[in-house]
């Protein structure tokens, strides 16, 4: 019989435990994106603007078209089939460059600085930093674009109260509407994270973002017009405005599938940030 | 503990990082000197997983760094290029880092406080000089208490003062038992605080050596003596240890492995008068030249053009 001796030396402590408190957390990378979007001039300004243009420009709207209702004189074409509501939401288109030219400038100023060195050092999973940036920056734009379309319908319908226009909160999909415009910012936000980290560029994201929701409408036109119905309706810009539009005329999405739509561009740019940002060196 | 298993990066045709193989120790201040260009940075970014190797690995204490659960905990680094946003305060760059780990604001403030940067913590890190900027990389580096702390040139911009605060800092640091790896392309700074050389140039790997080895083989401390009668100075010099060299029909010889004193003692002793007695050490910095006179990447010409 032999006895086996274990003979090695006992385990030597290791040289540190790790401090089990600190540890990366998804929950935590919200926190620190969260800090570093409040942390910059730039956001404070840039939601101010967004929140502005709905406010001012769907004020002087109703403002606008109330005079013109006094004068006497034949409506502007411009105005004649206007609401309260689409007057109030005049401002959208510029509030959406805003909002996403912010959401851009939050992933690709990490780039243009070398912020991105440290924000990945910290977290070199690095996905959970794309995630938490989109979902921190889309539920500001959607609190920031619900509320200003809010507060600009209340003031345009104080405007135009006891006109023909005259539109109340309750009135059918109006307060659903207003809270569409919420979301479609929010995913314009989400799109501008996305291209912004795709891009790693202000230049370049801001670039695609207008050209993606201004300049690729206007290209509609050159197409064959049996194109043109089929393509238009879901191109973000018409997909995000059927989400709120309160009257769907023919050859438009339904809120639902506008907002189907939207999310699929959405999710699209994300992936393709997500592929970028895993597979390029920082 | 960092371990570099033949790691490799290409950039398109070019190799900026070839086959490298270092390990660098806890408890030391390890040295990571070569010329500009010879992929310092490259492999520095590699570790803490910034560029991926194009093959071959990099462990921290046995993990791929973006492995562990707590990275800023494990390796703290400074990197040569700026890594803060201009218009966020220092205060604010490091608690946005914090937030990630879980770091209390305690800790914030207290590597705010080592570092000296007490007095513009609240101000836009964009404005601020060279060396405050270098500060306040050093306390992102040291933020999460990491066991290995990871420099890239920290001594670059800084005035005297700011230059013998990093030594300190950096043998304080491996004084505590902790891995200290610092890349600099001066030999002259290195020479005074690292214990160990990894000497890499064209991305290769030209020495792993303590700075007295690299003295000792780059010639060591030479004494040149001439004395009257050469011969019989080298025989009563000679013992175990010591070289002796010299030109036929020259009074002057070169010793090495005696002292000065020593070799004008012995002659003393013996009755041998001596011309002349220098003690030539040579210089770490032409040891470094020396070895990585092959591998510069930018050779700056020593002759002027002549017009044509």
């Amino acid at each position: 019989m032999s006895i086996i001796a274990d003979t090695r030396p006992a385990e030597t402590a290791p040289a540190r435990a790790v401090d089990p408190r600190l540890k990366v957390t998804g929950r935590r990378v919200l926190r620190s994106e969260w800090a570093k979007l409040w942390s910059l001039r730039s956001t404070w300004i840039t939601l101010g603007l967004g929140l502005l243009f709905l406010l001012a420009f769907g004020t002087i709207a109703a403002f606008r078209y109330k005079s013109m209702l006094n004068s006497g004189q034949p409506m502007d074409p411009d105005f004649a089939d206007a609401t309260t509501y689409t007057l109030a939401l005049f401002g959208v288109p510029f509030s959406l460059i805003a909002l996403g030219v912010l959401g851009v400038l939050t992933a690709s100023g990490e780039y243009t600085t070398g912020m991105i060195r440290s924000t990945l050092a910290a977290v070199p999973r690095r996905l959970p930093v794309l995630w938490s940036k989109a979902a921190v920056y889309g539920v500001l734009a959607f609190v920031t674009a619900a509320a200003g379309a809010l507060i600009g319908f209340l003031i345009s319908n104080g405007v135009l109260s006891g006109t023909a226009i005259s539109m109340s909160l309750s009135d059918g999909g109006v307060l659903r509407g207003l809270l569409g415009v919420g979301v479609y910012l929010g995913l314009v936000g989400v799109i501008g994270v996305a291209l912004g980290t795709l891009l790693r560029s202000t230049a370049g994201g801001i670039s695609a973002l207008v050209g993606a929701f201004m300049l690729v409408p206007l290209l509609m036109s050159l197409l064959p017009k049996s194109w043109r119905t089929d393509i238009t309706p879901y191109l973000p810009s018409n997909a995000g405005e059927s989400i709120y539009s309160l009257h769907h005329a023919a050859g438009t999405l339904s809120s639902g599938a506008g907002l189907l739509v939207l999310l699929g561009w959405t999710a699209l740019a994300l992936g393709g940030a997500a592929y970028r940002l895993i597979r390029s060196d920082a | 503990m960092i371990e570099a298993r033949q790691l490799t990066k290409r950039y398109g045709d070019k190799t900026a990082v070839d086959g490298v193989d270092f390990t660098v120790r806890p408890g030391a201040v390890t040295g990571f000197l070569g010329p500009n260009g010879a992929g310092k940075s490259t492999t520095m970014r590699m570790i803490i997983g910034l560029d991926a190797p194009t093959s071959g690995t990099v462990t921290v204490n046995g993990r791929r760094y973006a492995r562990h659960a707590a990275p800023l905990h494990e390796v703290g680094a400074l990197l040569e290029a700026r890594s803060i946003h201009p218009g966020r305060s220092a205060f604010d760059h490091l608690m946005a880092l914090a937030y990630t780990h879980g770091i209390t604001r305690a800790r914030v403030t207290e590597v705010i406080a080592l570092t000296g940067l007490e007095s513009v913590a609240r101000k836009r890190a964009g404005a601020f000089s060279l060396g405050m900027g270098q500060r306040l990389g050093i306390a992102a580096a040291l933020l999460g208490d990491p066991q290995t702390i990871m420099l890239d040139e920290p001594v670059n911009g800084l005035d005297p003062e700011g230059v013998r605060w990093i030594r300190n800092l950096l043998t304080g640091l491996a004084a505590e038992g902790r891995t200290v790896f610092v890349s600099s392309h001066l030999m002259s700074e290195m020479a005074l605080v690292a214990d160990h050389l990894i000497i890499v140039g064209r991305g290769r790997v030209l020495a792993d050596t303590t700075v007295g080895e690299l003295v000792r083989q780059a010639g060591g401390d030479t004494v040149v003596v001439a004395a009257a009668d050469p011969a019989a100075l080298r025989r009563v010099l000679a013992g175990p240890g010591v070289t002796i060299t010299g030109q036929p029909g020259s009074e002057q010889l070169s010793v090495t492995g005696l002292s000065a004193r020593a070799i004008g003692l012995t002659a003393a002793e013996h009755g041998l008068a001596l011309f002349e007695l220098t003690p030539k050490s040579v210089s770490l910095e032409e040891a470094f030249m020396d070895l990585t006179k092959e591998s510069v990447e930018y050779h700056s010409a020593t002759t002027t053009a002549r017009a044509a």
